[in-house]
């Protein structure tokens, strides 16, 4: 019915690294960190006006160990940075990781003695996504920049 | 502005039975503040209670005045819910090892109010049950809302968790 109706009696050759990255840049389960009001645009971003399934990342697992990329959606507290590296560091390789939003990307308005400015400040962002909060399609954005990403990597690099 | 007659009433009460603790009474904004001396409170606080029918206890908080001498206020919200009265009663005190006594016999609600309190501001609630921190972790040094506290914190007060993953 799929793929064998239209290749007949043939057959495609590919590289592993291109049949990987289209596998993981099509199933990048996220990670939903949601700490403050950002969390209802991903939920926004997740349901069904914006469809994240377009992606293949509509599985929001709330297991660390089952996601590929998380979602730091609000403004994370010294106190909570410890739970957040902790559950970042339970998920699997490889992992990507999206600031959403002005709190998470530099502390946004909260400018005080609470408030980590900037969650890069102990975990690898990948994309970090402007507003206050971002629209739903910015968030969409941030993960079609993380598939892009994914696809342009190497596993083994050629030397030339 | 006229005091209403059910606030007068627990003034004039207030001022008979605690006569050396009794400060003033101030009007702000149609909220009425009495301030009280800190030794009592716990007694101002029970006699408020049980004579005058205050069982809400909304808030406490504290106030960094940032004077030379009793720096620190305390203030405690509270509200008559069969008089439909609300309450204001501040006492202060001083810079050096500000402490007060608990009110958590009076209002078990008081007990994490009292622990904001001195998280935030270093006064000390002598027969609590539980003063720890509320916000800030366990072994931070400072107290936030004090004054000379600056606005970003400082540097380093907090540990941060480590950034690069366990080499095994």
């Amino acid at each position: 019915m799929g793929l064998e109706s239209a290749l007949g009696e043939g057959y495609l050759t590919t590289r592993i690294d291109d049949l990987v990255n289209w596998a993981r840049s099509n199933a990048a389960w996220p990670m939903p960190m949601g700490l403050a009001c950002c969390a209802i645009e991903m939920m926004a971003f997740a349901g069904p006006r914006y469809d994240v399934s377009r992606f293949g990342s509509e599985v929001l697992r709330f297991s660390p160990r089952q996601s590929d990329v998380m979602i730091v959606a609000g403004w994370c507290s010294y106190k909570m940075s410890h739970a957040i590296r902790r559950i970042w560091d339970q998920m699997p390789d490889p992992k990507w990781c999206i600031a959403m939003g002005a709190c998470a990307s530099t502390g946004g308005m909260h400018r005080c003695y609470g408030v980590v400015q900037g969650v890069d400040n102990f975990l690898p962002v990948d994309a970090y996504v402007s507003g206050c909060p971002p629209r739903p399609d910015a968030v969409l954005h941030a993960l079609m920049k993380i598939q892009d990403k994914i696809r342009t990597e190497h596993s083994v690099l050629l030397d030339t | 502005m006229e005091l209403s007659p059910e606030l007068q009433k627990v003034i004039d009460g207030l001022k008979d039975t605690f006569e050396s603790d009794y400060e003033v009474t101030e009007q702000y904004r149609g909220d009425t503040i009495i301030r009280v001396k800190p030794d009592h409170i716990v007694d101002i606080c029970n006699y408020l209670k049980e004579k005058h029918h205050f069982v809400y206890l909304a808030d406490i908080f504290g106030t960094d005045r940032f004077t030379s001498d009793d720096r620190f206020e305390v203030i405690y919200n509270i509200v008559s819910l069969k008089t439909q009265q609300r309450l204001f009663l501040k006492t202060r005190c001083e810079e050096e090892n500000p402490h007060l006594n608990s009110v958590t016999s009076v209002w078990p609600a008081a007990n994490w109010f009292e622990r904001e309190t001195y998280d935030m501001f270093g006064i000390v609630f002598e027969n609590h049950p539980d003063l720890r921190r509320m916000f800030m972790p366990e072994d931070f040094d400072y107290h936030p809302l004090r004054k000379e506290f600056p606005l970003l914190g400082i540097p380093g007060s907090i540990e941060l968790p480590s950034s690069t993953p366990d080499t095994e």
